[in-house]
């Protein structure tokens, strides 16, 4: 079948089973435009090229199926750079689509011309300029397959003009779909490990069973290799705490006993101090990332590890683990409690972990994760808007943060039950990621209730997308913690650069976010009393015909803790005030 | 140089374009200097050996080579100690030297088993191959009569044969006693 490359590409995406593309056209992606209209595959008309990269992060963050955006070349590429750097940190699949000028402008700083494979080859988990448009099928299962294979992240296909353009000679193809075969052909270099080694697992089940303080430090590798359920196997056959990172929330339910919440700078005391005196530190799908560990030399001192990952070069980079594993957190995990059950079975014991219990019991007791609570005459607690949002939200809701404080409070008073409700940027720290992600996950989960929640800054960033989520009905729901400022920088700049508060002030009243909302065609809602919250939450759950906006005045002097300051070690970490004595 | 600390990489690559890029890339976002630098394609046409010498400081080396490693178009990485590797490097001098003093340059070039590709009235032009310690001493020995011009290649390296092969000989030499 003859076809051209613009034909060959959209063929190509139907073929890897793609349902969405999120997007915006201009010269040198039109002409892949054009037999879009004779596609099955529905596209998203974004305002903002950062909105469709982030909507391709929150559609695979929920799917966990590859998300596709396509953008045209120079601005419209560079504008979608930061999502590939987000989904980058964060390993999430997605496939990027940016139209090039044609070949023989290349390099003659052409009009909307930039090198964008150059500019992403850091953030890319790899990246294409096709050269043929007879490639055209070949790249696409390839990026497909680099995408979402190994560690997942962003590959970025880059396509001429020419090799799309119906009327240039150039574009001429004859379809024929690549075969497994073909695509590991031209890969002879990406062969990802996915089964651990066996003589690695069964030292790991060994020293799991003689540990006295053991812990489970579990990653977004987890969520990636879709490996909840034998997380949750493994914790319960050796009655193991787990601590989810930020990017695992979901992986092992809040409410389980063994559960002990998010480590790191902003993590709960107890998961923070078991890591600080465990003496084995089973790390599953985690990379020991800077916010986890505080100052290194200073971090779990007396932990053997346990280090799972699929990248092999994550082991060893920032802590040497006593037993590296590389492969794929599902099967290396089966294969771990396979192994521990048959140790059980000959007779091994665990070693009596009835002391370290009691410690752990000892620390959740003392020091639960609070905030004080709401004097009359305050603005509202940020924390009891996220507890009421919970607590109204419908079973199975996903929700989606910005980054800053109202990030950490997500992560600390929501409640996660299950993988995949929880959408947020976590190694890159994106502001503006929240709202098209939320649309993005809405796209991916239409029967899901997606709730977003942002800071007043974060929202300012990529609101605009909004008016995508209302042209497109996609009734998401954005709750806005205004607190006039940027909230982490002013914790930041009381409690380390004495109260000197530099360029962190934006403002309570503008812009009017109901009018804004409004305009953009959602309902807007503004919240300012504590008897105004749930029914304002009441009413925006009720609403699945557009996007809503609720915007809640919040207090601006309230801290996220407990809190590692910045460099310093775990164990220097500061709880809130109302929990400080001397007996710390 | 000996304080620094050297590494010789042998990178089997695809040979498509752009893969120079990203394995240079690699150590010029992480701030580390290529000492040298040697690409041609191997036997096989569809890879590209690249001999990359480097300077790395700061990060382990294992840690670069899982970096490298991690890049789609990178199919093997050997990291060749120099005890355990042919290393070679060529290089072409042109020399500042006139009549009276030619025949110095011919003795060095004679002891170093260089090769004398063109002779002019106040210059000669020498080309030398060998291992790189050799090509630097010849190069600081004709530095007196003052060097016009030099370019090296950068180095090139494999895996030395296998033990077996001088085992074999001993084995050999034990039967032939």
């Amino acid at each position: 079948m003859k076809l051209n490359g613009g034909q060959a590409l959209i063929k190509s995406l139907e073929a890897e089973g793609v349902d969405v593309v999120f997007g915006l056209p201009g010269g040198a992606i039109l002409p892949v435009y054009d037999p879009l209209l004779d596609s099955p595959i529905r596209h998203i008309l974004v305002r903002h090229e950062q909105g469709a990269g982030h909507m391709a992060e929150g559609y695979a963050h929920v799917t966990g199926r590859p998300g596709v955006a396509m953008v045209t070349s120079g601005p419209g590429a560079t504008n979608i750079v930061t999502p590939l750097l987000d989904a980058y940190m964060d390993s999430v699949p997605m496939v990027c689509i940016t139209g090039q000028v044609a070949r023989p402008s290349i390099g003659t700083d052409a009009f909307q011309e930039a090198d964008i494979t150059g500019i992403t080859q850091a953030i890319t988990k790899h990246n294409f300029l096709v050269q043929s448009a007879q490639d055209i099928p070949l790249v696409v299962r390839e990026a497909f397959h680099i995408a979402t294979t190994g560690r997942p992240g962003p590959v970025l296909i880059d396509l001429p003009k020419d090799l799309v353009d119906a009327n240039n000679p150039a574009s001429a193809m004859e379809w024929a779909w690549p075969s497994d075969a073909d695509v590991a052909a031209e890969l002879p270099g990406y062969k990802p490990n996915t089964k651990g080694h066996p003589l690695k697992i069964r030292e790991a089940a060994e020293m799991i069973l003689a540990a006295r303080r053991p812990v489970i430090y579990a990653g977004g590798g987890i969520l990636k290799a879709r490996a909840a359920a034998e997380l949750r196997e493994l914790a319960e056959l050796c009655d193991i705490h787990v601590i989810t990172t930020l990017m695992a929330r979901g992986a092992f339910p809040d409410s389980h006993p063994l559960a002990l919440g998010m480590p790191g700078m902003h993590g709960t005391y107890t998961s923070v101090m078991s890591m600080q005196k465990t003496d084995l530190l089973i790390a599953l799908g985690t990379r020991f990332d800077d916010r986890v560990t505080g100052k290194v030399s200073g971090f779990a001192p007396d932990a053997k590890v346990i280090h799972v990952d699929i990248d092999p070069a994550e082991l060893g980079k920032v802590r040497q683990p006593d037993v590296p594993i590389v492969g794929d957190c599902r099967q290396v995990i089966g294969e771990l409690v396979h192994v521990l059950r048959e140790l059980i079975a000959q007779g091994t014991e665990a070693a009596d972990r009835s002391a370290w219990r009691s410690t752990i019991s000892g620390w959740q007791e003392r020091y639960p994760i609070a905030y004080e609570p709401h004097v009359e005459g305050d603005a509202l607690k940020p924390q009891a808007v996220i507890e009421q949002l919970h607590a109204a939200a419908p079973e199975g809701t996903i929700l989606a943060s910005g980054v800053g404080q109202h990030q950490m409070w997500c992560s600390q008073y929501w409640r996660y039950e299950e993988p995949y409700t929880w959408v947020n940027s976590g190694g890159a720290g994106t502001m503006g990621f929240a709202v098209p992600a939320a649309i993005g996950a809405k796209v991916g989960r239409p029967d899901r209730t997606v709730w977003a929640v942002d800071g007043d800054g974060c929202f300012q960033m990529t609101a605009q997308e909004l008016v995508t989520a209302s042209t497109e009905h996609i009734p998401v729901k954005i709750a806005i913690l205004n607190n006039g400022y940027l909230g982490m920088v002013r914790q930041w700049q009381e409690m380390f650069y004495d109260e000197r508060y530099s360029e962190v002030y934006l403002s309570l009243d503008v812009p009017d976010y109901v009018k804004w909302a409004e305009a953009m065609g959602c309902v807007g809602i503004r919240v300012e009393s504590p008897e105004e919250v749930a029914p304002a939450i009441d009413k925006a759950n009720e609403i699945d015909d557009r996007p809503v906006v609720v915007e809640f005045r919040t207090d601006d002097r309230e801290k996220v803790f407990p809190m590692v300051p910045g460099g310093k070690a775990n164990d220097e970490i500061v709880v809130p005030p109302f929990q400080r004595s001397e007996e710390i | 140089m000996s304080a620094r600390r050297l590494h010789t990489l042998s990178v089997l690559v695809e040979n498509r374009s752009g893969v120079l890029a990203r394995v240079a890339g690699l150590f010029a976002r992480r701030g580390y200097n290529i000492e040298s630098l040697a690409v041609a394609p191997t036997d096989d046409e569809s890879l590209s050996r690249i001999t990359v010498v480097v300077d790395v400081e700061l990060t382990p080396i294992e840690q670069m080579v899982k970096q490298l490693n991690k890049l789609i178009n990178v199919v093997k990485i050997t990291e060749l100690d120099p005890r355990d590797s042919i290393q070679r490097e060529l290089c072409i001098v042109t020399v500042a030297v006139d009549r009276d003093r030619r025949n110095e340059v011919l003795e060095l070039a004679q002891i170093f088993e260089a090769r004398i590709l063109a002779v002019a009235h106040t210059s000669m032009v020498v080309s030398l191959e060998g291992e790189p310690d050799k090509i630097d001493d010849f190069e600081e020995l004709v530095r007196p009569f003052g060097i016009i011009e030099m370019q090296r290649t950068g180095r090139i390296a494999l895996a030395k044969l296998e033990r077996s092969t001088s085992r074999v000989r001993h084995l050999n030499k034990a039967k032939a006693s």
